[in-house]
């Protein structure tokens, strides 16, 4: 049994800004985990049946363009939707705190900001993870 | 007596170094070492203990020249910050046409000279305000669009011919230009008068910014016919504003930044030329857009190899004859990307630092970025407070009094040098490899700016690219709580009962029409897009009934990403 830990990133909305969900891309990629990359300007339905289809441990949602408090709750109802309980969903990107706290009570495990060190993203993934336990 | 600096020979001077390093750069280094053993750039040039008049030596005397004089190393200008300071043009945009208005006039108020318009991502992308997709961003980063009625709003009160207004979009530039258009005239304005910038730089977008909707070629071939309007409808328009901004924000080194930036222009001016063009007839109003960095002398070294490369283009390869045709100007930003969320008022010192050597640098026009950019869209404070930071530079250092002054700075004209013969080497390998449009779609440009953005974040995690508040003197939670820029829960209701409004009462059966018209532009590639499109706008068409009518005929984009 394979315990390589599997990502989906993806960029969600109109969004153009790709440079950190690259650099996290080839951080978790040199890590060892199997990371699948969804591209612009994606919807959250397809990056829900995605991550589902892909049976993703990780779902990394990017987002500079502020419309986290839009886009989040509709991931979270479409997860539910598929009867996904246990995939972990963390965010990226430039989000004010007041929206990170918010974030978190909705059930992102994880808000990285901007200026997070790759290596802190890696342990951070891994302990997820970890703490998720097998499925 | 010794010898005067002049009357030294490149072999004496080199020798006086070599005698130099052996005895007191020795005693020194044997007492203390210096902190690293190479030093490099922002942009990784190595860099020399000292430079001296040997370095330059061999540089061509009138490489060097004098401001306002082929190839423009020194300036675009003989006379620079002497008879005009750079336009001060803070970029503003959130909410509807009216919130962006006050906020233009605010910073008028304030002592602004020019104006810059940020556009949400909707309008940026090509969708009307009450599409799905646009759900939660109408307004929010920038200004909705959707109709000439929102245009009229954004540009209330402000005179046309009198200050000049800057649009900062892409792949829908073209409407938004024929909304200009069309205001103008409704005004009665004398196109030939009105001023202005308008970005429409789609290349780079598909190589940094990613907002694009049309494939390459379709959407190049609006750029094109943009230009070709404008030099003949708007003699004091600049029809497109070839960006490498955006290129290093998306992570790319400065040498990259300016070398990628330059083989894009080569694609407009070979596209413009090929529709019979003169190149002296729109060159003139081609305009450029770079950030300022945080490395001080290499962004000034930057900007003077640039004017000097472009003008060696322009008169070299194309043939320009006029001296306004090989003159380069340019807008400057300073560095988002360099500003930090963590002791968020460092940025202040930050965008300074950055600003001033933008104005070293020779910049026609600059934004200096908000202390807040961190967190959110900069707030009126954020912004009067970066305003007053040009202002504090252009009235109180003096530094406007003297053109160029660090031509003749061995270490930047050294770096001059450097930067022009890399950028010409990177641009010969471009053009080895097949073309910019080709390397495109190889995802080549796409791979060096990833790669060199990883290579940033791998040296901001080690310490070796410090970045204060972050990786150097870090403190925890002793931020004052910031206010940040709110967003206006009713914008979107706002703007879309307009846009509604709009298709209620025009005349539909002329819109549909005129969009059938657009479409039998858009496949004859000889006709302008330019004419139909105004037409288009001033009977009442969205902006998304003029976009997805030609993704029919066109289809949309969509990259392979490479990381």
């Amino acid at each position: 049994m394979s315990t390589q830990i599997r990502v989906l990133l993806a960029k969600v909305g109109l969004d153009g800004h790709d440079r950190g969900v690259k650099v996290v891309a080839r951080t978790l990629r040199d890590a060892g985990m199997d990371v699948v990359y969804s591209g612009l300007h994606r919807t959250p339905e397809e990056v829900v049946t995605a991550a589902v289809q892909e049976d993703v441990d990780i779902l990394g949602v990017s987002l500079l363009s502020g419309v986290q408090m839009t886009v989040f709750p509709k991931i979270f109802a479409l997860l539910r939707q598929h009867k996904v309980e246990d995939m972990i969903v963390v965010a990226g990107g430039v989000m004010p705190d007041e929206d990170v706290e918010e974030l978190k009570r909705m059930g992102v495990a994880e808000v990285l900001l901007q200026d997070t060190p790759p290596q802190y993203i890696i342990e951070t993934l891994t302990a997820l993870v970890a703490a998720r336990g097998p499925r | 007596m010794s010898k005067t600096i002049s009357h030294m020979s490149p072999e004496e001077i080199a020798a006086s170094v070599s005698a130099w390093e052996k005895t007191e750069v020795a005693a020194f280094l044997a007492r203390t070492p210096e902190r690293k053993e190479q030093f490099f750039t922002l942009g990784d040039f190595p860099v020399k203990r000292t430079y001296t008049a040997a370095d330059i030596a061999d540089t061509p005397a009138e490489d060097i020249g004098l401001p306002g004089q082929y190839p423009f190393t020194r300036g675009p200008y003989p006379t620079m910050y002497r008879g005009r300071n750079w336009t001060m043009r803070q970029i503003a945009g959130f909410g509807t046409g009216e919130d962006t208005n006050k906020r233009f006039k605010y910073l008028i108020a304030q002592g602004q000279t020019g104006i810059s318009t940020d556009f949400d991502m909707p309008t940026l992308m090509g969708y009307d305000s009450d599409h799905p997709m646009s759900e939660g961003e109408v307004g929010r980063e920038g200004v909705a669009i959707d109709t000439l009625a929102d245009m009229r709003e954004l540009l209330e009160g402000i005179d046309l011919e009198e200050i000049s207004v800057s649009l900062t979009i892409n792949p829908t530039a073209w409407i938004l230009l024929a909304m200009y258009i069309a205001l103008a005239e409704e005004r009665g304005n004398d196109l030939n008068r009105i001023s202005g910038t308008v970005q429409a730089d789609i290349l780079k977008e598909y190589m940094a910014q990613k907002e694009y909707i049309y494939p390459i070629a379709p959407s190049v071939r609006i750029v094109r016919d943009m230009i070709a309007y404008s030099a003949k409808t708007m003699k004091r328009y600049n029809p497109i504003n070839i960006s490498g901004y955006h290129i290093s924000e998306a992570g790319s080194s400065p040498l990259h930044e300016a070398a990628f930036t330059l083989a894009n222009l080569i694609v407009y001016v070979d596209e413009v030329q090929k529709t019979g063009v003169d190149v002296d007839d729109f060159a003139p109003r081609l305009a450029f857009f770079f950030v300022c960095q945080a490395d001080f002398f290499e962004e000034i070294a930057k900007f003077r190899a640039l004017r000097r490369c472009y003008a060696k283009i322009m008169k070299d390869r194309f043939g320009a004859k006029k001296p306004e045709s090989m003159r380069l100007r340019f807008h400057c930003q300073t560095a988002a990307a360099s500003l930090t969320k963590p002791q968020y008022m460092v940025n202040v010192m930050r965008t300074t630092a950055q600003a001033l050597a933008a104005v070293l640098g020779g910049a026609q026009s600059l934004h200096t970025n908000g202390y807040d950019e961190a967190f959110a869209i900069p707030t009126e404070h954020a912004m009067q407070l970066a305003l007053r930071t040009q202002q504090v530079i252009a009235d109180e250092t003096n530094v406007t009094q003297v053109v160029d002054p660090l031509g003749g700075s061995y270490y930047v004209e050294s770096l001059t040098n450097d930067y022009e013969r890399k950028i010409f080497e990177i641009l010969d390998e471009v053009e080895e490899r097949g073309g910019t449009i080709k390397l495109i779609e190889e995802g080549w440009f796409q791979k060096h700016i990833a790669d060199f953005a990883y290579e940033t974040a791998l040296r901001k995690q080690s310490g070796e690219k410090p970045v204060i508040g972050v990786n150097r003197y870090v403190m925890e939670n002793t931020d004052a709580k910031i206010e940040v820029h709110p967003y206006d829960q009713t914008t979107a209701d706002r703007q879309i009962a307009r846009t509604r409004s709009v298709r209620e009462t025009r005349d539909e059966a002329r819109v549909q029409a005129l969009l059938d018209d657009l479409v039998a532009a858009a496949r004859d590639d000889s006709t302008n897009i330019m004419p139909v499109t105004i037409d288009l706008v001033k009977s009442g068409a969205t902006m998304g009934d003029i976009v997805e009518k030609l993704k029919v005929i066109w289809g949309v984009y969509r990259e392979t990403p490479v990381f």
